[in-house]
């Protein structure tokens, strides 16, 4: 009952009073809505500290066993720290952590952002090495890939303009056209998958996340 | 070449030529970064839920506020705090509960956002009006569209075999994916290298001084 039954009430009753708030804006399931979504995000933070523990712990364990790469744990507690106390001084100091002049945002963009973006450069030798793959035109599906993709490629740089100036047009078109029709497909096809799942969940069919 | 005195510059750029190292092999200044990266960013996040979520959520209308009704954020928390529950073997069942709470609330926010954004908006921007038929190239445009969405839809419908004119349809929403799958991938590979162009800048120019 305390295991199986509340939980699944919770989750029904949370589920049904949500979308029902959806279609009636007026006090006072208007405010239900409102709330609703505070209490989420209230609870939300907590699953975040539980994930930020979690990673500590991991990191701790490392350090007192001294695994191989322990000193990397160390690396890790200081730019955790940094982070959280240049962000907590900014707070004080400025009033607000997010203060283009205080020390945490400094961190921010001269630290993490370039960190950041050269981390996601760093794709871009990978997904070379990919196309390399996917793109041998081996039959007509990966033929077509190949040609969209080549023709995308081109169009967003200037020599596709060089090579024919209605390159980028061209490409325009099959962003907007060409790729947009089996997206919206997709989409569609996802939209449906997550209502369904959804109705699973507050309906108590799939139980999954309780085991 | 007019190299950089701004040690915040030199730590980026040495930051950076640390994670390019990888793409020789995984070594200890990869690590490093990686490290670091992931120690920031989780420091970050932290600051961003404190300061973003749980002092103007939580903490000021409890604090400061003045309505009666702000005693109901009590609930969240104690039932936020039966997380914790997770750390006693005897009681690590508690968590099931803002467990459910979670699931339910995602599960019902979901249900009607995705109805209105992925499917009403997305089905009323596939359908052929007069608008989207105004000249010849914009006609063709828009029924290739929508002949795109569902031939695509009828390839991932499994409730019957692809045979007939359900097999053609599907076999024509092959082509149409592969041909969007291309394009996806192409304008990735641009943005990836757009992005590797942003670092070499910054290594070349903001850093090394060499091109202007």
């Amino acid at each position: 009952m305390l295991k199986k039954q509340i939980p699944l009430a919770i989750t029904f009753i949370t589920g049904v009073i949500i979308v029902i708030t959806f279609f009636i804006p007026h006090p006072p399931f208007g405010r239900l809505q409102q709330d609703a979504l505070t209490w989420y995000s209230v609870i939300f933070g907590f699953t975040m500290l539980l994930g930020v523990d979690s990673l500590v712990r991991f990191h701790y364990r490392k350090l007192r066993r001294r695994e191989k790469g322990w000193w990397f744990s160390i690396i890790f507690y200081g730019g955790f720290l940094l982070s959280f106390i240049t962000g907590v001084v900014s707070e004080v100091r400025f009033g607000d952590a997010f203060n283009i002049n205080s020390s945490f945002m400094y961190f921010y963009n001269t630290i993490l952002i370039p960190l950041q973006s050269t981390m996601f450069a760093l794709l871009a030798f990978f997904i070379a090495s990919a196309s390399y793959r996917a793109f041998r035109a081996r039959n007509i599906d990966a033929t077509f890939l190949l040609v969209t993709a080549v023709i995308v490629m081109l169009g967003r740089v200037p020599v596709g303009y060089m090579l024919w100036h209605k390159l980028p047009n061209l490409t325009s078109w099959i962003l907007n056209v060409l790729q947009l029709g089996p997206m919206r497909g997709i989409m569609i096809g996802i939209a449906l998958g997550t209502v369904a799942m959804s109705l699973r969940l507050i309906l108590g069919i799939e139980r999954t996340y309780l085991s | 070449m007019h190299i950089s005195t701004n040690p915040w510059v030199w730590i980026a750029a040495i930051l950076t030529l640390a994670i390019y190292s990888f793409l020789y092999k995984d070594n200890p200044f990869y690590k490093f970064a990686e490290h670091l990266f992931m120690g920031l960013s989780i420091g970050y996040g932290a600051v961003v839920l404190w300061y973003n979520s749980i002092i103007p959520r939580l903490w000021n209308p409890l604090a400061h506020g003045t309505s009666p009704s702000r005693f109901y954020l009590l609930i969240p928390i104690a039932i936020g705090l039966l997380s914790f529950g997770i750390f006693s073997k005897k009681y690590s069942w508690l968590i099931k509960y803002p467990l459910a709470f979670s699931v339910g609330a995602y599960a019902g926010f979901s249900i009607p956002v995705t109805f209105e954004a992925s499917i009403f908006e997305q089905i009323s921007g596939t359908i052929l009006t007069k608008q989207m038929m105004a000249t010849p190239w914009l006609a063709i445009s828009n029924l290739i569209m929508f002949v795109g969405v569902i031939t695509t839809i009828t390839y991932f419908y499994f409730s019957k075999h692809h045979k007939g004119l359900l097999g053609k349809s599907a076999r024509t929403g092959i082509v149409f994916l592969m041909l969007a799958f291309g394009a996806s991938f192409g304008y990735t590979v641009m943005a990836r290298i757009s992005l590797l162009i942003g670092r070499m800048q910054f290594l070349l120019h903001d850093w090394l001084g060499i091109i202007k």
